[in-house]
């Protein structure tokens, strides 16, 4: 039978849909079954207006525009709950979460903190707006010096990326410290870009910002091609994802580890070295991008266990139902935001978790976690007793 | 509707300022450029008139390094028209210089209103706006947070000292200083920005020769100097918070 097209001027809701097939796996949001599954596990899917199953349902009903009127899916921090635990294993964070907070940054109507972060990423090549001249002062002091590429000139066996976080925040730039202390401990010959990094942009991504990541992954991209290294490792599991799934697609292509894959691979060489014993229960949290989105679960916790005196214990949510802190997808930036819709906040839930484990230690592998879990803490009473710590800090301290 | 805005970039102050070698000046080696904030907001404002009102936005700014990337921000979000005003600028003219150059640049382009930040921290002498209105012979008002055009009329939303807030008109074509716009800024995704890149061109257009009369001439610039009763305290945050207590002890209030 002939059948005739009838003409006709795609709506928003089919325009948005076709966008979405162009995402990795993106026909298979044809193939939800409306379980709800996504809705019920996403960390703030209860005070959504439009949770990810009923934003599929829209798509559908082709009504997108009205979640488009909404802006609660500025709560979403990108933790891919939702996408690991759907059936037919829709990329729902990396499509639809993320190409709807594309759509409303590029109306333009977006978060005034969110704005900030994002136009700070883009002048200065970091969240805080912070000096970019400025970003390896926390190597001040440091013996052996910290090699940085752009200065010192000489081939290195890796290239240490060490994140704006670590390189900026007051509490985070402890956990770059130890970092460079284990790593001189070892003897592994390392430099760092400097002034010259820039953040990975991977949360920019996630936060709507397409545009600006690919902004700031060509100039890493230039800088890289600059020095000569045999691997990347990261003391951020976003610019671990970053470098490891979305980079390479920008053809900027670098063998890529978290620091917790590169030290547990040299375990043998590490653990004679933790004399110092260090009497304590510690639970590990999964950061969301190197656990549930990475599957990397097993050395961060062999890190932990080759510490002398340390008994590891689970939180309830573990592996790969990790809760997340709150910070990813823009959460980082978002706090304002948030706490005005929620009166809630996602670390203090992880927090309860930890004190519930019978942990004294809470133990992180991601920068954006120490000031979130400390934050955390100091407002739940119970939490007192509650130390947050880095993996590679507690290495160090075992260092003696 | 034929809106002009003229804008510039300012020091950034995320780096730390010095002085170069002749004293009188600020070492540009390692300047960082920022646009002005109220440049900022004048751009907000031209392009919230052009929605509400429909206006034709021209952006005209002095040539410097980054000025494309304003330019082509500015019409991310809205601006028609860019044009970069070239000639002996690079070492920076002052205001007077400038107004007069651009006033006659600008009488061309037959604008109805022009909207300009109201100050900028380097400005020297004086800020760009009243100059402009001077010699374009075109009313003034400036601290404005506030603008609706009606007819031949412009309304406006004066902010003085102390919290009163002025409304007046004033007749067409007028010069704004701009304090705020009646929103922040927006932004602009920066997809939008390298769009702007690809499709729109930057005018240039030649200052010429610059009469630098009336300005003023620096004769030594400085950082801010120890004075003998001012006490500096350590940068370390416990040593500080030791010298504040025993300032405190030593002042009896504690």
């Amino acid at each position: 039978m002939a059948t005739t097209a009838i003409s006709h001027t795609p709506s928003f809701s089919e325009t948005f849909f076709t966008s979405l097939y162009k995402v990795e796996n993106g026909e298979r949001f044809r193939t939800c079954l409306q379980c709800g599954s996504c809705s019920g596990v996403c960390p703030f899917g209860y005070l959504m207006d439009y949770p990810p199953g009923r934003m599929i349902a829209g798509l559908r009903a082709d009504e997108f525009n009205l979640v488009m009127e909404t802006d609660t899916v500025w709560m979403c921090v990108s933790c891919y709950a939702c996408a690991q635990i759907c059936p037919s294993k829709i990329p729902i964070t990396a499509g639809l979460m993320t190409r709807t907070k594309e759509e409303l940054l590029l109306a333009g109507n977006i978060p005034s903190e969110l704005q900030s972060a994002l136009e700070n990423s883009q002048r200065y090549g970091n969240p805080m707006g912070e000096s970019p001249r400025k970003r390896a002062d926390w190597v001040i002091g440091i013996e052996p010096q910290v090699t940085i590429l752009g200065k010192d000139r000489r081939p290195v066996d890796i290239l240490w990326f060490v994140g704006d976080y670590p390189s900026y925040h007051p509490r985070v730039q402890s956990v770059a410290k130890s970092l460079a202390k284990v790593l001189n401990a070892l003897g592994v010959n390392f430099g760092i870009l400097g002034p010259e990094e820039n953040s990975d942009g991977d949360t920019q991504r996630l936060s709507g910002e397409r545009g600006l990541f690919e902004m700031l992954a060509e100039k890493n991209g230039k800088i890289f091609s600059r020095y000569q290294f045999e691997r990347i490792i990261t003391s951020d599991p976003h610019a671990y994802n970053a470098l490891k799934n979305e980079y390479p697609v920008l053809g900027i292509n670098y063998p890529v580890q978290h620091y917790t894959q590169f030290l547990a691979e040299r375990i043998d060489q590490l653990k004679p070295l933790l004399v110092k014993e260090l009497q304590a229960t510690v639970t590990y949290h999964d950061p969301c991008y190197l656990g549930r989105v990475n599957e990397v679960f097993t050395e961060p916790r062999m890190l932990l266990e080759a510490i002398p005196g340390i008994k590891l214990v689970e939180m309830s949510h573990n592996h790969a139902s990790s809760l997340c802190c709150g910070g990813g997808g823009g959460g980082m930036w978002l706090d304002g935001f948030q706490w005005e819709k929620a009166h809630a906040r996602l670390s203090e839930w992880r927090v309860h978790e930890a004190v519930d484990s019978g942990a004294n230690i809470l133990a992180v592998a991601c920068p954006y976690e120490p000031p979130r879990f400390e934050d955390a803490v100091k407002t739940i009473p119970q939490a007192e007793q509650l130390v947050v710590r880095d993996i590679v800090e507690l290495l160090a301290d075992a260092l003696g | 509707m034929n809106i002009i805005v003229p804008v510039k970039l300012v020091p950034d102050l995320v780096e730390e300022l010095s002085i170069d070698s002749s004293g009188t000046a600020l070492d540009t080696s390692w300047l960082r450029m920022i646009v002005n904030e109220f440049d900022d907001h004048a751009i907000e404002q031209a392009i919230i008139l052009k929605e509400h009102t429909g206006a034709h936005v021209t952006i005209i700014s002095v040539n410097a390094e980054g000025i494309d990337d304003l330019l082509f921000t500015a019409a991310a979000k809205g601006a028609d028209r860019l044009i970069k005003l070239t000639g002996e600028v690079e070492s920076g003219v002052n205001n007077h210089a400038l107004a007069r150059g651009m006033a006659n640049i600008i009488k061309e382009l037959k604008p109805d209103l022009i909207l300009t930040g109201v100050q900028a921290h380097n400005d020297l002498d004086g800020s760009l706006g009243p100059q402009l209105a001077e010699y374009l012979g075109m009313p003034f008002v400036g601290y404005i947070s506030g603008v609706k055009v009606d007819g031949e009329q412009v309304n406006v939303r004066k902010e003085y000292p102390g919290g009163l807030i002025g409304d007046m008109n004033a007749s067409l074509p007028a010069v704004l200083g701009i304090q705020a716009a009646e929103q922040p800024p927006r932004y602009v995704a920066i997809s939008k920005v390298r769009q702007m890149m690809k499709t729109v061109s930057i005018e240039e257009l030649d200052l010429s020769t610059l009469d630098l009369m009336g300005g003023p001439t620096v004769n030594r610039m400085f950082q801010p100097e120890v004075t003998e009763r001012a006490t500096m305290l350590s940068e370390d945050a416990d040593e500080a918070a030791n010298q504040l207590i025993n300032l405190f002890k030593e002042l009896g209030t504690l």
